[in-house]
């Protein structure tokens, strides 16, 4: 899956890609995760988010980023090092396609 | 406040608005604030601390989470229906705008939840395909038809008073996703129930005809509202049940029957106060108790509604069914276009 | 959100409420009905959106309408001497009554259907508001300058569906060509002059929808080329009768739904 600024076609049959939102509110100093909805572009992505997640004009920045393209920490890293290329928000193997026929990875 | 003229806005009407949910909420921003060096699932959870997407879990506590999660996101999206089926026949233009508003809340609360389950590393595609198949249930309450304008208020008050009953002890959920969906939910909920109670306070104050409305609407969402909680799970019914691990788990903090039992007695008081009479000629307070009794509930008629056999189970799967199909074009198309604009950028770019 | 919550107490209806002899008020009828009849036909759209963030979309976009709607209807009762409220204007009248255009009394269509349709909705709104901020009455003044903020948003939301239904797959562009095939009829009734707007206008009250007419249908046609669209040729027949109350089938079925429950407990207050 590449990540980055290359647009990976999404596919037809699949729902629209994961966002991640985050919102600044009218006092706030930063942007906080809000939680994450499914669009098929930004544009839309951000509409949505303000449907969402700023019905009761809670917040006065969106930021809307593609789950896809967050490179997170591992919060169990005891070592200086970590791998910034490695690792997507959720650590879960399922969350990629997996065939149904293996049963163990 | 019996006999009043207005419905006090300090009293708490649900459990949102007592002090269990300033609680649950002083709790949850402790459980934030984790032990430097973590000290992995087993103990975080003996220290009621959140668990986060990137932790490492028992698979069955995910399993447990997705299921949980994922039927409590499908409630909200059936939940729209029965509700929604009033908007265009809303009795005036007040109540049409709030009544449009509580449904954009449901579908909010809805992807709220699919967020929260989707870190557990679920597309919600997949989860709406288990709804649509059966795999995966939603609350069995919407499985019954909103016949009348009065049935909007009786849901308000008591099918949402009972959602919130049960999500308040969840806003101090182990998960962190879902315990923060929780606390947003709750907020958004306590003013539906709110409304509900107020359609049904102007009912009862008005025509006869309305007063008859209201009595017959509560007569019949009564007794789901109470099967809501879930078959009992104390004493004998505790054992081999979700109700154990749940709570091992903290995913669970009080019993279905404990629950059902605040509901009652928050009740209660406020049929009074609209001068509905409950349906339950068992229905007493019980001075040694400190509690309400009430009469037994039709447990054969729940387990059959929740497999299937209530008056709209087929229809309400079917509607969500033929959206989502009737959709797929549109989806499709939106797809098509961002696949578009990405080789053009890439191609300007060059 | 507008004042979802003001609290109402409504009035009798006037025994025979006929075309009022007050044309300010009229014309405001004719605004307020064209979005509250369109806010009824987009409230439809929740639970049958094809994704559940559009049920979220179009219900703002619903809500939006109520609230102008809700905003226009007192003034109008006041100033035709009525004192109508808003529930006596949207539960009490009878169809002959309403001074909606045809377009947004039309039973849904699909989904390129309804984008066709708002598109040249919001397009007008967005003229006529914009214009109509600058009313020589105060208070219509104030509520076409909220209006806009909305009504802008309303028209961007149609953009981004009528280019991503236009320039999507070779179904969607079917699809979205063939909506705006039979929305193309009920627009030129968006611009037509009746007697109460050119009384209006000519005060400096109201704006003339004729005037509206070369730049909306300006804004429309931009969007559809972006979209990879063909603006439609000049339909066969166009809609008309709308602002003098004579409507067209689908009118009754949505009165019907409307105002049902209102009219079975007359007096009732909710």
């Amino acid at each position: 899956m590449s990540g980055g600024s290359d647009a990976v076609a999404p596919s037809s049959e699949r729902s629209w890609p994961l966002w991640e939102v985050f919102v600044r509110g009218k006092r706030g100093l930063s942007h906080v995760h809000v939680g994450s909805l499914h669009a098929p572009d930004a544009e839309l992505a951000l509409r949505n988010a303000r449907d969402v997640y700023t019905r009761r004009q809670e917040g006065v920045s969106l930021w809307v980023v593609r789950a896809d393209d967050i490179t997170a920490s591992s919060p169990d890293e005891k070592d200086s090092f970590f791998d910034p290329a490695a690792d997507k928000i959720y650590r879960h193997p399922t969350f990629y396609d997996v065939p149904e026929d293996v049963e163990y990875l | 406040m019996y006999g009043n003229d207005v419905i006090d806005p300090n009293e708490p009407l649900n459990a949102a608005e007592t002090a269990d949910y300033d609680a649950a909420l002083a709790d949850g921003q402790e459980a934030e604030h984790r032990p430097g060096d973590g000290g992995g699932f087993e103990a975080l959870i003996a220290a009621d601390q959140r668990i986060e997407p990137r932790d490492d879990m028992p698979e069955k506590y995910r399993q447990t989470l997705i299921r949980q999660i994922a039927q409590h996101a499908h409630s909200e999206i059936i939940g729209m229906q029965p509700e929604g089926n009033w908007i265009t026949r809303a009795p005036s233009l007040r109540r049409k705008a709030i009544l449009i508003a509580k449904v954009q809340d449901e579908a909010g609360h809805g992807l709220y939840l699919y967020s929260a389950a989707e870190t557990l590393g679920i597309d919600r595609q997949e989860l709406l395909e288990r709804l649509h198949d059966g795999r995966q249930k939603y609350s069995s309450i919407f499985n019954y038809p909103t016949l009348t304008w009065a049935d909007c208020g009786a849901i308000g008050w008591l099918v949402d008073g009972a959602a919130i009953m049960n999500q308040v002890p969840l806003c101090r959920c182990s998960y962190g996703p879902y315990a923060r969906a929780m606390i947003r939910v709750c907020k958004e909920e306590s003013f539906h129930q709110r409304q509900g109670f107020e359609i049904l306070w102007n009912l009862m104050r008005g025509t006869e005809g309305q007063q008859a409305m209201a009595q017959d609407a509560a007569n019949r969402w009564w007794w789901p509202a109470l099967a809501m909680f879930g078959p009992p799970d104390t004493g004998e019914a505790a054992k081999g049940g979700h109700t154990e691990q749940s709570m091992a788990w903290g995913i669970k903090r009080f019993s279905n029957d404990d629950l059902r039992q605040k509901f009652v007695d928050m009740m209660v008081p406020q049929a009074e106060k609209l001068g509905i009479v409950l349906p339950d000629p068992e229905l007493r307070w019980n001075e040694e108790r400190g509690h309400y009794d009430f009469g037994e509930i039709d447990w054969d008629e729940f387990w059959q509604v929740l497999r299937g056999d209530g008056p709209c189970n087929a229809e309400r799967i079917e509607h969500r069914r033929r959206a989502h199909d009737d959709g797929a074009w549109v989806r499709e198309a939106a797809n098509a276009y961002a696949a578009k604009q990405a080789t053009r950028t890439k191609e300007s770019a060059a | 959100m507008t004042d979802v919550n003001q609290p109402h107490q409504p009035q009798a209806a006037p025994a025979a409420a006929t075309a009022s002899s007050v044309p300010t008020a009229d014309y405001l009828v004719g605004l307020a009905d064209d979005a509250l009849v369109y806010a009824q036909r987009l409230a439809e759209w929740m639970t049958n959106a094809p994704q559940i963030e559009e049920d979220m979309a179009l219900g703002n976009i619903s809500l939006d309408l109520l609230g102008q709607a809700r905003a226009l209807y007192p003034y109008a009762g006041s100033l035709d001497g009525t004192g109508r409220l808003e529930d006596d204007f949207a539960m009490v009248r009878d169809e002959r009554q309403w001074r909606n255009v045809h377009l947004v009394e039309q039973e849904r269509g699909d989904f390129a259907d309804e984008m066709a349709r708002l598109l040249w909705f919001s397009a007008y709104q967005v003229e006529l508001h914009t214009r109509l901020a600058g009313s020589s009455d105060d208070v219509v003044a104030g509520v076409a300058a909220k209006a806009i903020k909305e009504v802008r948003y309303h028209l961007d939301h149609a953009t981004l569906w009528v280019c991503r239904l236009g320039d999507g797959t070779d179904e969607s562009q079917r699809r979205m060509q063939a909506a705006l095939e039979r929305v193309a009829p009920y627009v030129a009734e968006l611009f037509a002059d009746d007697d109460a707007s050119v009384l209006a206008a000519a005060s400096g009250f109201g704006v003339l929808p004729s005037a509206l007419e070369e730049p909306v249908t300006r804004r429309v046609h931009d969007v559809l080329s972006e979209a990879t669209l063909r603006a439609p040729d000049a339909p066969s027949w166009r809609s008309r009768g709308g602002r003098e109350g004579v409507h067209s089938r689908p009118m009754g079925y949505l009165l019907a739904e409307l105002q049902h429950i209102a009219r079975s407990h007359p007096g009732a207050t909710w």
